[in-house]
């Protein structure tokens, strides 16, 4: 049997058109539109103005605090300006514009492809040179990755957990990374695994991609210490509590971390994306981007360069189908649609989803009658219907003995609902205003 | 028969009567002092229970000022001056009267100036709208359309325009709690001051954009061109961020700003109207105080 987390769960329809599109290098665009703000934390500060020249791989912005990143050109040329520009986060926000001229990237970058296996670096080191790097989670939430390495005094991690499971459908950018640059992503396992000082690291796959599990199954065998695991079909398996519950069977405390129950949690794309940084000293600056949905003409896995607008993307994909009806940052289940076309690319965009119109809009809203499909789907197992209500009414002190904040917005709740009703848009306000009334209280 | 009647009366008795002691005992013992003129306070209060003073309830708004040593900073938006003045009079305080205040919606976006260019679908709530992203206009600063304030209005005195998609407030029912203040995603409402006949004078916008993003997105917008500022013969207009703003306080109704400004972001409500400029370097404001226009 294969391994899955206990409870809850969908099944949506996979879609993955892109499965056997290689990853393609997207040509450069003309001005790229790089966001301060593309991770959880404080927004980096920028360290350029307007005129300055600047190289691929160039500091751009530095990190403000402990829980925040560095931000790198992921062009040459001049910058233009410093405006406030339609990101994916649907409001204007402050963007650094550099308007591109040729490829001149940083002397620093080793560009040659060979693979360099030998870690020259000390577990201290790699820490700092991911932070330096600007790395973040690149499974979507973006949690600047040195956060996750720094383990404080008195815990112990003995588990790294790889999440190559990419449960949400139609992305496949994770997938074809696993296929297409796994050596790579295999030493970046094994950078990570020094840096916590772990002997097991445990990459965690579904089994709708049994080219990547045995692709990795094979290689493995070169790198001791590391395991590949398939796991059920099942949203929301890439969770990180879920994955972790999965793997090695143990429950994250309600509130608490992964590493209060001794694991690690990354993204295959991270652990790639740490590979070039110990190893070619590349900072991120590109990432894998599916463009995909039912009426693409060509659905496909793009390097990207960070700040390259969505419409190149979808350009390079065959254009914008003519059924359009929402264009979603992410994918089906968590993702956000956007609003502009001239959304740029960041660190945490693991696809562009074009969803036609016969299928982009929510179902008609009836009442609720307590059939509590959405409960037995909870992962977290929270009640979402009494959540979702509660929050309507403002009761916040309800909200959160009802567990709220366990909340993984995972989506599940709103998927099942016959009723058609906006149970998450409910909960993440009651979160997020819980959260509020919690931080204010601690101060 | 009849003895175990009587029977019955006398032992039933004798335990209500036991019951009443001990009761007695136990209310002296555990008697809890509550001032007396909480209750007097409390009474001649609205009962709206809005919230709008900052405490909970009525009750608790009485508390706090059979507590309070000075009335200055305390006041009951629905019952206004005269409240205020009846509560002072069973306390034996002082109390001043302060100006009446009633809620301005401070957007004139309806559709026909403010195109849509995408589609909300989520749950109808401007708070979740907001949450998610900038809405389905240009302009991220406006009105959402969904209604939150209504909903928020104990007194019915807020609602939803059909044909411009934006709230309006009535102003004889409104009692400046500020319940749609704090409703308001984007803070769109403000409270400001009363003035005669229901005067008002105010900039409908609150889109803090450079000029030619805001004209892009919303035809009435403020693009902060500044000649309010210039023309307001008393200093009542501030300019910051591109958004120009009147101080109820200083403003003294004179007009001139709402004929300076190029996209008519200002509003004159409840003027008479003016006389039909026969040239245009007279003013003609405060001329005639003849019929009012109802709204």
């Amino acid at each position: 049997m294969l391994k899955t987390f206990p409870k809850g769960g969908v099944h949506p329809e996979e879609g993955k058109y892109s499965a056997n599109s290689p990853i393609e290098t997207l040509p450069l665009p003309k001005t790229v539109y790089i966001p301060i703000a593309q991770h959880i934390g404080a927004p980096s500060k920028p360290m350029v103005a307007k005129g300055d020249k600047v190289k691929v791989g160039d500091k751009i912005a530095e990190s403000l605090g402990f829980v925040s990143a560095n931000i790198h050109s992921s062009v040459s040329g001049t910058v233009a300006k410093i405006e406030d520009i339609l990101d994916s986060t649907g409001y204007k926000r402050p963007c650094i514009v550099i308007d591109v001229e040729g490829d001149d990237w940083n002397e620093n970058i080793d560009r040659s492809a060979d693979l360099k296996k030998e870690i020259g670096l000390s577990d201290k080191e790699i820490i700092q040179r991911i932070n330096e790097s600007g790395i973040v989670g690149l499974g979507g939430a973006t949690f600047p990755s040195h956060v996750k390495l720094s383990v404080p005094d008195g815990k112990k991690i003995d588990v790294l957990i790889i999440n190559g499971v990419e449960c949400e459908p139609y992305l496949t950018s994770d997938h074809r990374l696993m296929l297409e640059k796994a050596e790579e992503m295999l030493v970046g396992i094994q950078i990570l695994m020094k840096a916590l000082g772990v002997n097991l690291a445990m990459i965690g796959i579904e089994n709708n991609k049994p080219d990547a599990i045995n692709h990795l199954k094979e290689l493995v065998q070169n790198y001791p210490g590391i395991e590949v695991h398939p796991l059920k079909v099942q949203y929301p398996q890439g969770g990180e509590k879920q994955l972790i519950k999965a793997l090695i069977n143990r429950e994250v405390p309600s509130g608490g971390l992964p590493l209060n129950v001794g694991a690690v949690v990354h993204n295959v794309g991270t652990a790639y994306a740490v590979y070039e940084a110990i190893q070619k000293n590349k900072p991120l600056f590109e990432r894998v981007v599916t463009v995909t949905g039912k009426s693409v003409k060509k659905p496909s896995n793009f390097i990207v360069r960070v700040g390259t607008p969505v419409s190149n993307l979808i350009e390079a994909a065959g254009g914008l189908p003519e059924d359009t009806g929402k264009i979603i940052n992410g994918g089906p289940m968590m993702g956000k649609a956007i609003n502009s076309l001239e959304v740029p690319v960041v660190k945490g965009t693991s696809g562009i989803l074009i969803m036609p119109e016969d299928i982009s809009s929510r179902k008609k809203q009836s009442t609720c009658i307590r059939c509590a499909k959405c409960v037995s789907v909870c992962p977290q197992g929270l009640e979402p219907y009494l959540l979702a209500k509660l929050a309507k009414l403002e009761k916040f002190d309800k909200l959160e003995a009802g567990g709220v904040m366990d909340c993984i917005e995972c989506g599940s709740c709103a998927y099942t609902c016959p009723a058609g009703l906006p149970l998450l848009d409910y909960i993440r306000l009651g979160k997020a205003r819980v959260s509020k009334i919690i931080r204010s209280r601690k101060q | 028969m009849s003895a175990t009647i009587l029977f019955t009366i006398i032992s039933l008795s004798a335990i209500g009567a036991t019951a009443a002691i001990i009761l007695y005992i136990v209310a002296q013992k555990f008697k809890v002092y509550e001032d007396p003129r909480i209750d007097q306070v409390e009474e001649i209060l609205p009962a709206a229970n809005c919230g709008g003073c900052g405490y909970p309830g009525c009750r608790g708004f009485a508390e706090a000022l059979v507590k309070a040593d000075d009335l200055s900073s305390y006041y009951c938006p629905v019952g206004g001056n005269e409240t205020m003045a009846k509560a002072a009079e069973i306390l034996g305080k002082a109390v001043e009267a302060k100006d009446p205040l009633v809620a301005v919606v401070r957007c004139s976006g309806s559709p026909a100036h403010r195109p849509r260019i995408n589609q909300y679908d989520g749950a109808s709530s401007c708070a979740i709208s907001a949450s998610l992203y900038s809405g389905e206009t240009g302009c991220q600063y406006g009105c959402l359309g969904l209604g939150d304030c209504v909903e928020s209005c104990d007194f019915d005195a807020i609602y939803m325009d059909a044909e411009t998609g934006l709230p309006v407030v009535i102003d004889d029912k409104c009692t400046a709690c500020g319940a749609c203040v704090k409703a308001c995603p984007n803070t769109i409402i403000e409270l400001r001051k009363k003035n005669k006949k229901d005067r008002k004078i105010f900039v409908s916008c609150v889109n803090k954009d450079k000029g030619g993003i805001a004209k892009k997105a919303c035809a009435v917008a403020c693009i902060g061109c500044g000649k309010c500022v210039k023309v307001c013969p008393y200093d009542a207009i501030t300019m910051e961020n591109f958004l120009a703003y009147i101080d109820p306080n200083k403003c003294k109704l004179c007009r001139k700003c709402v004929t300076e400004c190029p996209t008519g972001a200002i509003l004159e409500i409840n003027f008479p109207e003016r006389k039909i400029k026969e040239d245009s370097t007279e003013e003609a404001p405060k001329a005639q105080e003849t019929k009012e226009n109802e709204n």
